[in-house]
């Protein structure tokens, strides 16, 4: 049983990262971030609405918004996920060092490591779906999901949060003072841009570029369009492409992003081990 | 391919030093380790020795692909660690002693299991060798305590089961006892011992202040001081050197400010260092002719210090520090930065 040196790191980094993420020993706090902490985002963003719109939940701007909202759970999950072992590693239990050292693959085991919050962040996601389409008014009827389109999708769109997750965790490597989540950061930072909130249209023109460019604008495009079709496709944003399109774009970025992942991951290692920051803790 | 397990030649290492905000213009270097060239042959426990700071850690990151050295280079396995470090990793392990390290919500054993299939170990084998390595450093009976349960030096037990758990070509143990107690210290010494035994090809080098570890344990020791290699040879090599000098201790009354150094401008006094006991001082001298004792006596009777006590002793590689650094390495610690 010599399995390969990838396989070994990411099964057995991901069974690390289930054991120390699912601390089953304290099911209050778990049922807080997988259950209400979502539903309560959700229920804010669904009084919100109500609010400015007049309850206009049969407005195609509502799903819009709510399932943009709902998938964009992902995007800190997986980002965080995956870059913040480095840290966990590092400062928490000193073991970055020696699993640096090992005969392993960096990048797949962080890449395991943030299996363990994709699973969780997929609760998370489902429940809030289905709060949405059970409470909200959304209009989700599964039986005209266009599920091959939406499995396709999630599959390329989380692989492509993955490679952010990595250029993250690589960066994360080669600072030597930083203690935050910085996937969350990130995809806090990226909300506003990237048409899980509103529209493209709605933002200055001069600003508009960044969300074009950036993946998880065609990834939660798609996720909307593959669950509720038609209504998506009311908004002008991304109207003159078709899934085909929206799914080449998005592979192709993140095709883009890995590449980009694999040369970040090699500088930062190589600046991490000169400075001498694979074991340098912040002294607190 | 080469015979040697570990090679280096003129291995440096400069840190920059960033200061904190204030002071960030300033920028200092800070050599760690300069011109280094050492051979360990395989088969070969090999020990570093050096009081705080000298960069005996500094030198074992550099040997485990986790630091870059700065000029020179080294080659463990008959690989660069520089250059192949993914040639260097399956054949090493590493622990440090001294810190707790470890993920607190797995068991002992779930611990020590991870590792063993991260280096792509037979689940069924390392599980076996799990328990055999427990037992010997006495800590079988906590196989299934949760790490974060455990008190320090129990933790630094199940680390260094970690680092023989693998079986290495070549395993570095940084201060392996640092801060065990001496039976814990005792099982440790005898598993290092026993694991070379067993395996001829197998290397190990440690680092150590404790130089009754080094004489005891150590094949070959290289005494490190700022960053220099300053002797490396068998301990019994290393004292012979002393063998033809006398060794004195002299306990006197207090010197009252006057300093036991000035005794090297005597003929055939090499080295004179001394310390507070109770109720006086004990001076330290290596004499290269045992006759210079009597003008020894006669510089202390003329500064009144009474001499309390004489004893002639043979060399220890405390000794030999003290011949080739001019300062004991227990006060250096004492007076160290760190
Ligand atoms: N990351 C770092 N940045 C700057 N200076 C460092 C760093 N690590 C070590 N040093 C310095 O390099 C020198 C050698 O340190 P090193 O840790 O190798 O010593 P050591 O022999 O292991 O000492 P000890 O017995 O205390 O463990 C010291 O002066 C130390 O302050
Ligand atoms: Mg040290």
């Amino acid at each position: 049983m010599n399995r390969s040196e990838t396989s070994r790191s990411f099964t057995m980094a991901t069974w690390l990262g289930w054991q120390v993420e699912s601390n089953w020993t304290d099911p209050f706090l778990f049922a807080i971030y997988v259950v209400i902490k979502p539903l309560a985002t959700a229920a804010i963003l669904v009084v919100m609405y109500s609010i400015i719109t007049n309850g206009d939940y049969a407005s195609p701007l509502f799903p819009y918004i709510y399932l943009g909202n709902a998938f964009y759970i992902y995007v800190g999950a997986v980002m965080t996920g995956v870059s913040w072992a480095v840290i966990d590693d590092r400062e928490h239990y000193k073991t970055l060092k020696y699993m640096y050292i090992a005969p392993i693959s960096i990048p797949f085991y962080w890449l395991g490591r943030g299996v363990s919050r994709f699973l969780i962040g997929t609760i998370a996601v489902v429940i809030t779906v289905g709060v949405g389409a059970l409470f909200f008014n959304l209009p989700l009827n599964l039986a005209q999901v266009n599920w091959g389109l939406f499995f396709v999708s999630l599959f390329v769109g989380v692989t492509m949060l993955a490679m952010i997750g990595l250029i993250l965790a690589s960066l994360t490597l080669m600072m030597a003072q930083q203690n935050f989540f910085v996937g969350e950061a990130v995809a806090g930072a990226l909300y506003l841009f990237s048409g899980a909130i509103f529209p493209l249209e709605v933002l200055p023109a001069w600003i508009r570029p960044v969300g074009y460019a950036m993946p998880i604008t065609y990834w939660l495009e798609l996720m909307r369009r593959s669950l509720i079709g038609g209504v998506a496709q009311a908004f002008p944003t991304l109207a003159e492409f078709s899934n085909l399109q929206l799914l080449g774009i998005l592979t192709g970025l993140t095709l883009l992003f890995g590449i980009v992942s694999v040369f970040t991951f090699r500088w930062c290692d190589h600046r991490a081990r000169e400075r001498g920051l694979i074991d340098h803790t912040t002294n607190y | 391919m080469s015979n040697y397990a570990i090679e280096t030649q003129d291995l440096g290492r400069v840190y920059k030093i960033r200061g904190n905000k204030k002071e960030r213009a300033i920028r200092k270097e800070l050599v760690a380790l300069e011109g280094v060239n050492l051979t360990v042959g395989r088969g070969e426990l090999f020990g570093l020795l050096g009081p705080n700071g000298a960069g005996k850690t500094t030198l074992i990151k550099i040997l485990t692909t986790l630091l870059a050295p700065t000029s020179g280079w080294a080659r463990v396995a008959a690989h660069d660690v520089s250059q192949s470090p993914h040639l260097v990793r399956p054949r090493i392990n590493m622990v440090s002693g001294g810190e707790s390290s470890g993920y607190g919500l797995l068991t002992v054993r779930e611990n020590l299991w991870m590792f063993s299939q991260f280096y792509g170990m037979n689940s069924k084998v390392a599980n076996e060798r799990i328990k055999e390595l427990l037992k010997m450093v006495g800590l079988e009976d906590r196989i299934h305590t949760k790490s974060s349960d455990l008190s320090t030096g129990l933790r630094q037990k199940m680390n260094i089961v970690r680092g023989f758990l693998t079986d290495p070509e070549v395993l570095f143990l940084d201060e392996p006892t640092l801060g065990l107690d001496v039976g814990a210290s005792r099982d440790v010494r005898k598993l290092i011992r026993g694991w070379l035994d067993a395996n001829k090809s197998r290397t190990l080098l440690l680092t150590t202040h404790y130089m009754v570890e080094a004489e005891e344990l150590c094949d070959r020791v290289a005494i490190i001081n700022k960053g220099q290699v300053l002797a490396c040879d068998t301990p019994a090599n290393l004292k012979h050197k002393l063998q033809r000098d006398a060794i004195f201790e002299v306990e006197t009354s207090p010197l009252n400010g006057w300093s036991p150094s000035t005794l090297e401008e005597q003929p055939e006094v090499r080295k004179a260092a001394s310390r507070q006991i109770e109720g006086g001082s004990k001076l330290e001298l290596i004499l290269a002719e045992e006759s210079a004792l009597a003008n020894v006596i006669n510089v202390l009777t003329q500064k009144n210090i009474k001499v309390m006590r004489l004893t002639k002793r043979e060399p220890t590689l405390e000794d030999v520090f003290m011949d080739l650094v001019g300062a004991r390495m227990e006060d250096m610690e004492q007076g160290g930065e760190e």
